[in-house]
Parts: structure tokens; sequence; C-alpha cells
């Protein structure tokens, strides 16, 4: 497997998307009437959450392949794109709790269902690594973490629902992600903001599983070259390798 | 169903889960007492409490479910029977399920006993079919998290860890479900919306731990 492919071209198309994204969110998408400047973090805050969620799903999509196939490669995969979105569904909530103190006054508003939803999701992503820290054999490891993963991305569109049905008479829906009520131009700088991240996640993505399949490359050389002794074993980890 | 049997068997000999998740979920609405300091309440308020306390009730017997087999060398046996693999998980969460049932039937007088304002009799029908909706979603979920957690390190730990959020839509639409019921001039019936929540969740949910709990099993 080599993913090293593609990499500089990805990591320039990248580059340039964000800078440009970042170009229309400051230079050319207007100030928002009501809030000012500072709803311009929704144009970096709503695509880290859209992609992080799309990353979970992702995650037990790959996962079904580790179960079909029970080839490591898949869940090595589903590990880095679970954990990546960890990382960016993080940076979602930091920003979404600065924008919400900044137009709502509070860090945390519990009327906001994509808000409490995301929360959950979150919660429960952040068992994964404790989950695959606690099993010792790899093989079970990734066998149990794909189960895990499966389950999960199917929990993260139900869960939404759920959460949506309990508030939606309570609270009117301030955005809608469909870009329905945004105006041309503040359309274009999300949608090229959500395309900057998306390529961003990607990028990453991409980088973590070419440095873990090289770096499994070179053990396997050193082992083959220098005999057993050469390579210390791998200590406990809940990443696969 | 042998596995079944022998559980619901072993749990009339030895006596050990059913009694302590009663207990607790008693004590528990003691707690409630004293933490809300009210004698009586009704609402969502009730719904919460009532659902909170299964619940955590439910955590205890999921801790449970496969400490037998694994003690004893029990998985080894079963994947020796020429039964399909499902049948554990089949077997398990009735199990599960029946233990929920012999904790509600007495656990849910005891509440309104103890705490609930308004009569418990008027909404019975209709909080025993929201009860029945939340307890299959606990038995799959349980399930699937119990023979997760069964293998790993510190399983105590990881089952409830995993299994309170997986839960917590159940645990929503429950709560939503049961409050209208437990209201002082309460309707008769449930919310429709919140039963075809818990429904979806439960069809959902029972489906994905069908396929996938295969490969819990294969070692």
């Amino acid at each position: 497997m080599t993913y090293g492919r593609g990499l500089r071209g990805l990591s320039l198309a990248t580059a340039a998307t964000i800078s440009l994204a970042l170009g229309l969110v400051f230079f050319y998408a207007p100030l928002d009437a009501d809030q000012g400047f500072v709803q311009k973090i929704f144009y970096i805050h709503v695509p880290l959450a859209i992609v992080s969620l799309c990353g979970f799903i992702l995650g037990g999509l790959l996962a079904i392949g580790y179960l079909r196939t029970g080839e490591r490669q898949w869940d090595v995969r589903s590990y880095v794109a679970i954990h990546m979105s960890l990382i960016f569904g993080i940076a979602g909530l930091i920003t979404g709790s600065i924008w919400a103190k900044a137009s709502w006054g509070h860090w945390w508003v519990w009327n906001e269902p994509t808000l409490v939803s995301f929360l959950i999701v979150l919660l429960l992503y952040a068992t994964y690594q404790p989950l695959r820290f606690a099993i010792e054999d790899p093989e079970r490891q990734s066998r149990y973490a794909s189960v895990f993963a499966v389950t999960a991305g199917a929990f993260v569109p139900l869960n939404f629902i759920a959460v949506r049905l309990a508030q939606q008479y309570v609270h009117p829906r301030i955005l809608t992600l469909s870009g329905g009520n945004l105006p041309g131009s503040m359309r274009l700088t999300f949608l090229v903001s959500l395309l900057g991240i998306a390529l961003l996640f990607v990028t990453l993505w991409k980088y973590e599983l070419a440095a873990k399949n090289t770096r499994a490359q070179i053990r396997a050389l050193r082992r083959s070259l220098l005999g057993e002794e050469s390579v210390r074993p791998l200590g406990r980890s809940a990443a696969p390798s | 169903m042998t596995v079944l049997r022998k559980d619901l068997l072993l749990e009339l000999r030895t006596f050990e889960t059913v009694p302590a998740m009663i207990l607790f979920s008693i004590v528990t609405f003691v707690i409630f007492h004293f933490g809300l300091n009210q004698a009586t309440i009704d609402g969502q308020l009730a719904g919460g409490v009532l659902t909170v306390t299964l619940l955590f009730a439910a955590m205890l017997g999921v801790n449970r479910l496969f400490v037998a087999e694994r003690e004893q060398g029990g998985f080894d046996a079963f994947l020796l029977a020429p039964v399909d693999r499902s049948a554990m998980l089949i077997a398990k969460a009735s199990a599960l399920f029946a233990f929920l049932v012999v904790l509600e039937v007495v656990a849910v007088p005891a509440f309104g006993l103890l705490l609930l304002g308004p009569s418990l009799g008027p909404p019975l029908p209709g909080l025993i079919a929201v009860l029945a909706l939340a307890d299959v979603a606990l038995a799959v979920i349980g399930t699937l998290v119990s023979a997760i957690a069964v293998n790993t390190r510190a399983r105590d730990l990881v089952g409830p860890v995993i299994g309170l959020p997986l839960l917590i839509p159940a645990l929503i639409a429950t709560a939503r479900a049961a409050a209208p019921l437990l209201a002082v001039h309460g309707s008769g019936a449930p919310p429709g919306k919140w039963v075809a929540v818990l429904a979806l969740y439960d069809l959902v949910f029972a489906l994905l731990a069908y396929a996938v709990f295969d490969f819990l099993l294969e070692d």
C-alpha cells in the first residue's frame, strides 16, 4: 500500500483551498448585521463539525471493511479516521462554544439541539481509544474496535434525530445547515470553507496512514536485515500498527 | 434457548443479580428523595427519575451478564456447540429483558409508593408499553456492550462508559414518553412521537447487534 502517492498535490490543493477560504471569509463575505465580526467563526466551526461527523461515519464504513475482510489495513484506516474526527470534533466544540458565548452570551446552550447531539456523539467516541487500550491482543483489539465503530457510526444519525425531536418545539432553528437562509456570497464562502476543511481531513488522514505504513515497513525491513533482537517489541498501544 | 434456560435457572438458584438491582433502585429512589428534597414528584421530573434509576440499575445487570461465561469457560463450550452464534445474543438479551421485567415489577410500584405524587393506576397500561420498549433497548445495547466489555481489562468500567452514551437517545425518548403519563392530570396514552422514536431505536440496534455480534465471539 502506498499512501504517499499524490500526497504532495493534495497538500498543495488543501493549502490553496484553505487560503482561498480564509481570504473569502475576511475580505469577501459581508459582515453579519446582527452579530458582526464574530459571526465569521461560523465558516470554521460548522465545516469542522460537519467534517468530523462525516469522519465518524466514514470510520464505521471502513470498519465494515475490516469485519468483512479481516485485513488490518482497514482497521488502521478506520482508526485514523475516527481519531482525526475526534480532534476535528473537539476543535468544532471549542469554536462553537466561543461563538455561543459571543452571540448568545453563554458558553453552553442546552436549547440548541445540534450542540447537544454533538456533545453526546463526542462522549461516545471518547471511549473508543480507552476501549482499544483495554484489549491486549491486537487481533481482538481490531475486531472489537471495529464492532464499536460500526455501532457508533449508526448511532450518529439516530442520535441527531432523537435530540432534535426533543428540542424542536422549544427553540427555533437558528441556522439551517442547508444554507437556505444564507445570502449568496455567504453561501459561497461557506462552501469553499467546507471544501477546505474536508480536504484538510483527507490530507491529514493520508499523512498519518503513510507514516504508520512506513513505520511498519521499516520495522519489517530491520527485522529481516538485522535479526529479531534489533527491533524492540511494541508496547501496549491503543493504535493499530 | 438452552443458554436462556441456564441463565434464568442460575439466577433462580443463586439469587444474585436481580435482588441487587431491585435493592439498588429502591435505594436510589430514597437518594432522589433527599437529593431533590421533595416528598412527591410528578410529570417530567418523575419520568426522568424513574428512567435514570432503571437505567443505572440495568447497568448492574449488564456488568454481570457474561461474567459466568468468562470465569467458567462458557464461551468455548458455546462455540463448540453446533448452534448459530446469534443464538447467544438472543438468549442473553432475553435473559436481561427478563431480569429488567422482574426489576420493574417491584421497582415501579415502589416508585409509586415512595415518590410519585399522582396515582399509578390510570397510566399503568401506557407505562407498561413504554417500559417494555425501553427494556428492549436496554437488553440489546446491554448485551452488545457487555460482550465487548467482558474481554477487556477493567471491564466493569468499559461497559457503562460505552453503554451510557449509546443509551442517551433511548433515555430521552423514555423519559419524554413517560412524562405526560406521570403528570398530575396526565393523559392515559403515551405520546406517539416518542414511542415511535423508541421503537425505531430498538429496531435499528437490534438489527445492528444481530449483524455484528458474531464477531465478538470469534475466538
